[in-house]
C-alpha cells in the first residue's frame, strides 16, 4: 500500500473488485459511501473505516482510507477508542444487522454518549456469511434456517432505539435509494452519533426463503411500523469534544502524590506488634485505625493496614488489621494478634477464630457495653468515657483507650496524627477523652 | 520520610510516569481504585480516561486508542478478564501495545469480590484462543507495582503486545509504609514507528522474531489493522505459507526474547537444599519464612518470579543447583507449582496452597520445609 497525502480524491475506492454475491446490496451501499466521501472531500488519511464481522466486514479492504477490522459486534468500541484518541478523524463503522444485535449495548451507549461516529448498518435481516440464520432485525414470520416455521421474535427498530437515546442523526432507507450518498455525506459531517439503517437484499439466503424484492423493502418498513427517511437530525455536543472541553480546567494540574509522612519522634519497638480492630461497617473502624497507623508512621515505625469487609457498604463487619514493626513488614497477615479491640457485635462475631488462637499473653479490649467473648487472652472491658463522646467516635475512643492501656505509642504521636488529618478537632477531643 | 500508600497508587503512578495517555475500565472490586484514580489523574496530563459500558467495551476502546497512537491501559479483576478474553486475542493478532492490570480476587465466577486470590496465573497466560504467548509481570511488593507497571508499558510498546500486571486485592489495597527510594524508575521505550514517506506494509517483520514498525490510524500513512489471519499488508488470507509464517512470528516475537523478558529476585544461600518460590503477595510470607528459617540455622534459598510469563527458567535453573526440594506457595490450587515441576522434573516439588481468602502464612511455608 502506498502513502496517500492528497486531500481530495476522485475515488476513495481502491482497484480491488468487491467479492459479494450477484444482486447483494453491499456493493451499491459501498459505492454510495465512496460517493459520500468524494462529496465531503475529506482527506483519506483522516478517515477510518471500522468494519464489523460478516460479509459487510470485508468492506474495509476496498477503500483507500485507514481500515480497522476487529471482532464481531465490538466495532463500536474500537471506533469509540479511535474517536476519543483522535477526535479530528472521521470514523465510520460498517456493520451488519447481526453486529448490531451482539453489540447491542455498545450501540445504545454510543448513541447515548453521542460519540462522533457514523454507523452504516448493512441490514439484510439475516446472517449472510454463516448460512442465513435470523438476526435481531429479521421480520416476524420470516423464514430462515433457524426459524424454519417463521420468526416468532419482533424485529428491533434500530433507528427508533438510537434516536430515542440521543443520536444526532438517524436515517432509514434502502440500498436502492438514489439519495443514499447524500445522506451518508450529511451523517458524517453532522457532529455526534449518526446511524443509517440501510435495508438491502441478501440474495444468497434471505430472498431465497422469503418474498422480498427491491419494491417490497420499504413496504416492509411500513408494515413493521418503522419510520423511513430522515428520522432525526438534531446536533448536540459530541462526546470526544465535550470531554476535552470539560477536562480543560484540570489540564496541567499537578498529579496527586502519595501521602508522605515524616518521622517526628522516633519510638522504639522490640518486635512487631499486631493489632486487630473489629467492628461494624459505618463505624469508622478503618479511619480510626488509620489514625493509629499514621501515628505509628510518625513515630518512625513500619506499618501495614489490611482490611476486611463484606461486599455490602454500610452493613456487616469491618475489620482492620495493623502490623506495627521496627523494620519493613514482609507478611501483612496476622497469624496471632497481640491485641484485639472489639467494637461491635458484628466485630465479635467475625473474630472467633482469632480469639481462639490467642493465649494468655494476648490482650482483648471490649468496647463499653459489649459482652466479654470467650478467649484465653486477658479480656479488659473498656470504661465508658467520662465526658460525652459522639456515637460515631466510640470506635476511635475505644481504640485510643486500648493504645493507652497497651502503652503502644505516646499520646503526642496520636495527637500529631489527628492534627494532620480531617476532622482534627473532633478527633483530638476523642483522644483527650480516652487519655483523661 | 516515608510514604503511606498502597499498590493501586503505585500502579497508577507507574502508568502516568510511563506516559499512559488512555485508560478505559469498568467498575469491579478490587480494581476500582485504579479506575477512579485514572479518571481523576489522566485528564491532568491531557490524556483520556473513560468508564466504559462493560469490560468488553473497556478493552475495545483501549485497542482502538492504542492503534491511534495512545499508550493505553485497562484494569480489572478475574471476572473482567473473562470478558476481555476475545479482545486479548485481537490484541495479540493485531499486535497492539496494551497494558492490562489484573487485580486478582478469589474465584471462580463472582467468587469472593473482597477476598484475595492468585488464581488467574494460568488464566491470563491461556485466556484466549490459540495458545499464543503473552507477557505477565507480577509485582512482589506495593512499591514494586510502580516499576513493574513502567516495565509493562516498556514491553508493550517495544513488542507490540498485551502485557499484564498481575496483582491481587491485598497487595493492591493494603496500606503500607514505603521508603520512596524503593520505587524503580524503569526506562520506558517507545514503539518503533514507520518513517513517513517510506513505503509501508502494516505487518512486515523480518526475521520472524522482529516486531513490525507501526503507523497509526490518522497518520498520513494509511494503516490497515485486522484480527483476521492476514498477510503483511493486513489483507485476509488462507494461504498456508503466509498463515504459518504469521503465527510462527506471533510466538517467536515473545519466545525468542525470553532471556530479556525473564525477571526474578533470587536470594540464594550456598549449601541450601531447599528452595522456596512464591510470587506476588505470597512472596511477603516467603521472605519472612526465609528470615525465620535462617535465624534458626536452616539453609534455604528463595526465588520470587516477577515475570511469571515467561517463567524465569534461567534464574530457576540457577537456583535449583544442589536443591533437593522446592516449596511453592500460592493462593490457588498449585498453578505455579505446575510450572516449577516442568523446569525441575527430578526434584521434589511441594505445593503450599490456600484458597480460603486468607494469606499463606510464614508458618505454613516453614512447616513445608521440615
Amino acid at each position: 500500500m502506498s502513502d496517500i497525502t492528497v486531500t481530495k480524491l476522485a475515488s476513495y475506492r481502491n482497484q480491488t473488485p468487491y467479492p459479494f454475491c450477484p444482486g447483494c446490496g453491499h456493493g451499491p451501499i459501498l459505492d454510495h459511501l465512496n460517493k459520500a466521501l468524494v462529496k465531503a472531500a475529506i482527506d483519506p488519511a483522516k478517515v477510518v473505516l471500522v468494519s464489523d464481522i460478516g460479509c459487510s466486514g470485508l468492506s474495509d479492504q476496498y477503500f483507500a482510507t485507514h481500515a480497522f477490522h476487529g471482532l464481531h459486534g465490538r466495532s463500536l468500541t474500537y471506533a469509540t477508542g479511535i474517536k476519543l484518541a483522535r477526535p479530528e478523524l472521521t470514523v465510520i463503522v460498517v456493520i451488519g444487522d447481526g453486529g448490531t444485535g451482539i453489540g447491542g449495548t455498545h450501540l445504545l451507549q454510543a448513541a447515548r454518549r453521542n460519540i462522533g461516529i457514523t454507523v452504516l448498518v448493512f441490514d439484510n435481516f439475516n446472517f449472510g456469511m454463516t448460512g442465513g440464520q435470523h438476526s435481531v432485525t429479521t421480520p416476524k414470520g420470516a423464514k430462515t434456517p433457524t426459524t424454519p416455521l417463521g420468526n416468532l421474535e419482533r424485529p428491533l427498530d434500530l433507528c427508533a432505539t438510537v434516536a430515542v437515546n440521543g443520536a444526532s442523526y438517524v436515517w432509514r432507507g434502502t440500498s436502492f435509494d438514489g439519495e443514499l450518498s447524500d445522506r451518508i455525506a450529511e451523517a458524517i459531517t453532522t457532529p455526534g452519533f449518526a446511524l443509517l439503517d440501510v435495508f438491502e437484499l441478501c440474495t444468497a439466503h434471505f430472498v431465497e426463503h422469503n418474498t422480498m424484492s427491491k419494491s417490497t423493502l420499504l413496504e416492509m418498513a411500513g408494515r413493521l411500523g418503522f419510520e423511513t427517511g430522515l428520522i432525526r437530525r438534531q446536533p448536540r455536543p459530541e462526546y470526544a469534544a465535550a470531554y476535552r472541553e470539560a477536562m480543560a480546567g484540570v489540564r496541567g494540574q499537578p498529579l496527586r502524590e502519595p501521602r508522605r509522612i515524616p518521622t517526628l519522634q522516633p519510638v522504639s519497638l522490640a518486635r512487631p506488634f499486631r493489632l486487630i480492630a473489629a467492628g461494624s461497617a459505618g463505624g469508622k473502624v478503618r479511619s480510626a485505625t488509620r489514625l493509629l497507623a499514621e501515628a505509628a508512621v510518625l513515630s518512625g515505625l513500619w506499618v501495614t493496614q489490611r482490611e476486611d469487609y463484606p461486599v455490602t457498604v454500610k452493613s456487616g463487619h469491618s475489620i482492620a488489621e495493623l502490623v506495627i514493626a521496627p523494620e519493613e513488614v514482609l507478611y501483612t497477615g496476622i497469624e496471632r494478634p497481640d491485641a484485639m479491640v472489639l467494637l461491635s457485635a458484628d466485630g465479635i462475631k467475625k473474630s472467633g477464630a482469632m480469639l481462639k488462637v490467642m493465649d494468655q499473653h494476648g490482650r482483648v479490649f471490649v468496647a463499653p457495653g459489649l459482652p466479654a467473648p470467650p478467649t484465653a487472652a486477658a479480656v479488659e472491658p473498656l470504661p465508658a468515657p467520662a465526658v460525652r463522646v459522639e456515637r460515631d467516635h466510640m470506635g476511635l475512643y475505644a481504640l485510643m483507650r486500648a493504645v493507652r492501656a497497651l502503652d503502644l505509642l505516646p499520646r503526642s504521636a496520636l495527637e500529631a496524627a489527628a492534627q494532620r488529618g480531617g476532622r482534627a478537632e473532633a478527633n483530638l477531643a476523642t483522644i483527650a477523652a480516652a487519655f483523661a | 520520610m516515608r510514604e503511606w500508600t498502597d499498590g493501586s497508587t503505585a500502579i497508577v503512578r507507574g502508568a502516568l510516569h510511563a506516559g499512559c495517555t488512555f485508560f478505559a475500565g469498568y467498575p469491579i472490586t478490587p480494581a476500582s481504585p485504579i479506575l477512579m484514580s485514572m479518571l481523576a489523574e489522566l485528564p491532568k496530563t491531557g490524556g483520556v480516561a473513560i468508564q466504559a459500558e462493560d469490560e468488553i467495551a473497556a478493552i475495545g476502546m483501549c485497542i482502538g486508542a492504542a492503534m491511534s497512537g495512545a499508550r493505553a491501559m485497562t484494569a480489572t479483576s478475574g471476572p473482567g478478564i473473562s470478558l476481555y478474553s476475545e479482545n486479548l486475542g485481537l490484541a495479540i493478532m493485531g499486535e497492539v501495545p496494551l497494558v492490562v492490570v489484573d487485580v486478582q480476587r478469589l474465584g471462580p465466577a463472582t467468587g469472593g469480590a473482597t477476598t484475595v486470590g492468585q488464581g488467574d496465573l494460568q488464566f491470563v497466560r491461556w485466556g484466549t484462543s490459540g495458545g499464543f504467548p503473552v507477557i505477565v509481570l507480577a509485582p512482589s511488593t506495593a512499591a514494586e507495582g510502580y516499576g513493574v507497571t513502567r516495565r509493562a508499558f516498556d514491553l508493550a510498546e517495544r513488542f507490540r503486545t498485551p502485557v499484564f500486571v498481575l496483582t491481587d486485592k491485598e497487595l493492591s489495597l493494603t496500606t503500607t509504609t514505603v521508603d520512596p527510594r524503593a520505587y524503580e524508575s524503569v526506562p520506558v521505550g517507545a514503539r518503533v514507528q514507520h518513517a513517513v514517506g517510506q513505503p509501508f506494509t502494516p505487518y512486515h517483520y523480518e526475521p520472524a522474531a522482529a516486531v513490525p514498525p507501526i503507523a497509526h490510524v490518522g497518520d498520513p500513512t494509511l494503516v490497515r489493522f485486522t484480527g483476521s489471519t492476514h498477510d503483511e499488508r493486513a489483507f485476509l488470507t488462507k494461504d498456508p505459507a503466509t498463515v504459518g509464517k504469521l503465527n510462527a512470528h506471533l510466538c517467536a516475537k515473545i519466545d525468542a526474547h525470553a532471556a530479556e523478558l525473564e525477571w526474578a529476585h533470587s536470594d540464594l544461600q550456598p549449601g541450601a537444599e531447599t528452595l522456596l518460590v512464591a510470587f506476588g503477595v505470597t512472596s511477603g510470607a516467603l521472605r519472612q519464612a526465609v528470615k525465620n528459617l535462617r535465624a534458626n540455622g536452616r539453609k534455604v534459598s528463595s526465588l520470587v518470579p516477577i515475570s511469571v510469563w515467561p517463567v524465569p527458567e534461567r534464574a530457576l535453573a540457577a537456583a535449583l543447583q544442589g536443591v533437593r526440594r522446592v516449596v511453592v506457595a500460592e493462593l490457588n490450587p498449585g498453578l505455579f507449582a505446575r510450572e516449577v515441576r516442568l523446569v525441575a522434573p527430578n526434584v521434589e516439588v511441594v505445593s503450599v496452597t490456600r484458597m480460603d481468602g486468607e494469606l499463606v502464612s510464614p508458618t505454613q511455608i516453614e512447616e513445608a520445609c521440615r
